[in-house]
């Protein structure tokens, strides 16, 4: 079946996490991705784990594996003249470059953007970096942490009287990634629109300063109120209830109620005697102390005899936004994912048969497909470069100048 | 004047709070004409306020903040709709209509806005549409070409099918609560700061972008089967991956990571203002200790290399604090960064608005908006060289562009405009009886 972006050729030379993740998003919708990495030891992401088996290895990583799919990959030396030379001819070919170099590299090996344009006028590169191509921050480096705790809504995520929190893992570069590729498509368009290249200047500070949830309407907040945010005592300032997350039976589960859904929470605990109780059902009633005692005496006997399956069944029957709290044991398990397909087998030659993340969305038309397991370091060399009319011979001499 | 890239492209939006809204965002800066179909006899909680009528006395307590968003001037004397800062952050560049879809006059009007539409976006339990009649065979008839994007929180197949979430429900079944918050606590203190809703926002317009590219070469249009949470999960990739390879389920690690000591965020002068530090190599640690002042306890053994930096984590985390805890936040971000040290401020709004950086990049636009005021708002995300990025509309208030999209777009005649008002279908009011 074809594929939403099969008319689409990407070359990629992106490494770590956003970089790749933009470019995983355009490849499993079925871009010709060619990955591009440095000849010693390629993607620092190789190197990053979980590892299979916890034995360091470049190819399993499963980080690495995770955000290359569906990718074709080649080595070359950038820094080399003759790898400058390699890479003019591959960029003729393309629609789409994407790279994540801090923003002085690309200029500095004579490939920035005014070049490659000379040598593909309609060519959409997209410059995924730490602060942006401009500004006095353009140079500064960054992690995880410290993106989310600029751009990001850090300050107010995590409890009152402790540290500011950052979210798990990786996901602000995700979530860039998940920009870069929006970026990469309208570029794409305004490219076709004006039969002229477009450079795209993505921030990885920017994207988070110019995102929802919390951020974007707290500095609306601000201006029209001057109020800054904060991580909220619950104490002082209670969301209603019940609200949040609880502890039952079996684990932990959290649910929205409030006097909104007042009549919900009482269809979930079948408790219809409760529904027009002015202390539970309006606004003003769950601002009293007084009704909150009253409610946890009903409450917590309720929840702590019951699982969370149990209760989220109950109220998701009664129309309650809630859920348990998993585990990734509990996701990769659960019967609904499977049910709906997303998990994929994914045959590795190296890494062997694992089960990864897979369709973020599933379109009607055009699927998703992991059409190839994360490429292994230069495993496409042959294949690429003997496209573009290198011969074995000429491979042999580019190995051992280093260049491939 | 240079055509933007998605000009031309009629989006029809009945996405709720955050998640759907971001995704249209990110389609109308860029030059879609995305219009919001909402009602003026059903309040959606949480898109548009509270309530419909939120009381005053409530909104005025300056012991509450207003939670997740508030009102403008906490002033809900007149149209609170239309000054709630959650709608009125992702609201920019999109035009606003109103009609009652519990008539079925309005599903005819509605069924005439999809005939002449590119896109629609809904992002509602899927019980919604079914119930509506707006599945998409059905809106397929009307319009072959048409694109349609369903994105509730569990997707449109499985045993969760009906199930109901908001982002901060979808992320404690796919994991992400159960991977943050403090190490030392249980998930109960974690944050009321969620993931969900930008992930499925940006991975929808994303969906978007290539079924329009798609639909360019073929003429085809089709439907997207978006379950918010999937479009979140890949960002867990390597938790999951950890689990189907290696059996092992991770926890969280708070603000550390794997391979940096220290990294973490550090107290500095004044209220509630940290820095955020991460050190990954020996040479970023030799930098941190000339920026420190080469303090006699940085000589210790305990913290020579990365390993033993990571195993005596804690203890390093005190030295550092005593230090930060004299210098101000952005202070020590040039500190460190001049010595080649990952450093960054934790940004509260108000940094943030005299922050030299976004102010020389111009992040930030002035924008006036006809109730609210004159004020300056959050730009775009990104910046495309040949592609103007100022925010050309203000946030849209409720039913403004009725008489564009019934008259202009709909043909509508003076008369029947008319009778729709009185049947409820177009106002800019929310009916007094609306909760």
């Amino acid at each position: 079946m074809e594929q939403a972006l099969s008319d689409i050729k990407v070359l990629d030379l992106t490494h770590y996490i956003a970089g790749p993740y933009c470019t995983k998003l355009l490849a499993d919708y079925g871009a010709d991705v060619l990955k591009v990495e440095r000849p010693d030891g390629g993607d620092w992401a190789r190197r990053m784990g979980p590892f299979l088996g916890n034995e360091p290895h470049p190819d399993k990583s499963g980080l690495f594996l995770h955000l290359n799919t569906s990718k074709r990959g080649i080595t070359l030396n950038l820094k080399a003249q003759d790898g400058k030379k390699i890479f003019r001819e591959l960029v003729r070919d393309v629609d789409i470059l994407v790279e994540n170099f801090s923003p002085r590299v690309m200029p500095s090996l004579g490939l920035s953007y005014e070049e490659l344009e000379k040598i593909n006028p309609k060519l959409v590169m997209t410059s995924i970096s730490n602060f942006g191509q401009s500004g006095p921050y353009r140079d500064f480096k960054a992690s995880e942490l410290i993106i989310y705790g600029m751009g990001g809504a850090m300050n107010e995520t995590g409890m009152f009287d402790r540290y500011p929190l950052k979210k798990a893992g990786n996901v602000i570069q995700y979530q860039v990634g998940t920009m870069a590729a929006v970026s990469t498509m309208v570029a794409l368009f305004a490219s076709q629109a004006q039969s002229a290249g477009q450079h795209v200047d993505l921030s990885m500070f920017e994207s988070q300063a110019g995102t929802i949830d919390r951020r974007m309407s707290h500095f609306i907040t601000y201006q029209y109120n001057n109020e800054t945010s904060y991580r909220p005592d619950p104490e002082i300032d209670p969301p209603g209830f019940p609200y949040g997350i609880y502890a039952c039976q079996d684990g932990f589960f959290q649910l929205t109620g409030g006097f909104v859904f007042w009549d919900r929470i009482c269809k979930m605990m079948d408790r219809p005697d409760l529904v027009d109780d002015p202390g539970f059902s309006t606004q003003e009633g769950q601002r009293d102390p007084e009704n909150l005692e009253r409610f946890s005496i009903i409450w917590y006997p309720w929840i702590a005899e019951r699982t969370k399956l149990e209760i989220i069944t109950a109220g998701q029957a009664a129309g309650v936004l809630c859920g348990p709290i998993n585990d990734p044991g509990d996701l990769v398990n659960d019967p609904h994912w499977k049910a709906r397909g997303f998990w994929e087998e994914i045959e590795h030659s190296v890494a062997g048969r694992l089960t990864y993340p897979g369709a973020p969305f599933k379109m009607d038309e055009t699927p998703w497909r992991a059409s190839r397991p994360a490429p292994r370091l230069g495993e496409h060399n042959n294949e690429v470069y003997g496209e573009l009319g290198y011969s074995g011979e000429d491979l042999e001499r580019l190995k051992e100048q280093g260049v491939i | 004047m240079v055509k933007l890239p998605l000009e031309g492209i009629r989006v029809v939006d009945i996405t709720v709070i955050y998640a759907g809204p971001f995704a249209t965002m990110n389609l109308a800066d860029w030059g879609a004409e995305v219009i919001r179909v909402e009602s003026i006899k059903h309040f959606q909680v949480l898109t548009r306020g509270g309530t419909a009528h939120p009381n005053q006395d409530i909104v005025s307590d300056p012991v509450r903040t207003g939670g997740i968003a508030t009102y403008c001037g906490r002033d809900v004397s007149f149209r609170p709709w239309n000054r709630w800062t959650l709608f009125n952050a992702h609201a920019r560049n999109k035009l606003g209509c109103t009609m009652d879809m519990t008539q079925p006059k309005g599903i005819e009007i509605f069924k005439r806005l999809i005939a002449m539409s590119d896109v629609f976006l809904e992002s509602n339990a899927p019980h919604v549409k079914e119930n509506l009649g707006l599945t998409y065979d059905v809106l397929k008839e009307i319009n072959p070409k048409l694109i349609m994007l369903s994105m509730p929180g569990f997707g449109g197949s499985g045993p969760y099918k009906y199930y109901r979430a908001l982002g901060v429900h979808q992320e404690g079944f796919i994991g992400h609560t159960a991977l943050r918050g403090y190490p030392d606590s249980d998930p109960s203190t974690t944050s009321t700061v969620y993931h969900a809703d930008e992930a499925a926002g940006a991975t929808a317009a994303l969906a978007v972008l290539m079924a329009l590219h798609y639909r360019n070469r073929t003429g085809k249009g089709q439907h997207i089967d978006m379950a918010q949470a999937e479009a979140t999960m890949p960002h867990l990739g390597e938790a999951i991956m950890d689990y189907t390879m290696n059996n092992r389920v991770q926890e969280s690690m708070a603000n550390r990571m794997p391979g940096a000591a220290p990294c973490g965020c550090y107290r500095c002068t004044g209220e509630d203002r940290w820095v955020n530090i991460t050190v990954t190599s020996d040479e970023e640690w030799q930098g941190l200790r000339r920026a420190m002042g080469d303090p006699e306890w940085a000589k210790d053994e305990k913290f020579t290399d990365s390993l033993s930096r990571e195993n005596n984590q804690d203890e390093l985390d005190e030295h550092i604090s005593k230090w930060t805890t004299n210098h101000n936040h952005y202070d020590l971000m040039h500190m460190l960064q001049k010595e080649g040290v990952p450093a960054g401020p934790i940004i509260f709004e108000d940094d943030a608005y005299t922050d030299p950086h976004l102010k020389e990049r111009g992040f930030f636009q002035e924008v006036t908006q006809e109730e609210c005021g004159t004020h300056i708002y959050p730009g775009y995300g990104f910046k495309i060289s040949g592609v103007p990025n100022s925010i050309r509309r203000p946030p849209v208030r409720l039913g403004e562009h009725n008489e564009y999209v019934y008259k202009e777009v709909l043909g509508v005649s003076d008369e029947e405009y008319q009778q729709l008002e009185e049947e409820g279908h177009i106002g800019m009011d929310f009916l007094p009886e609306v909760r």
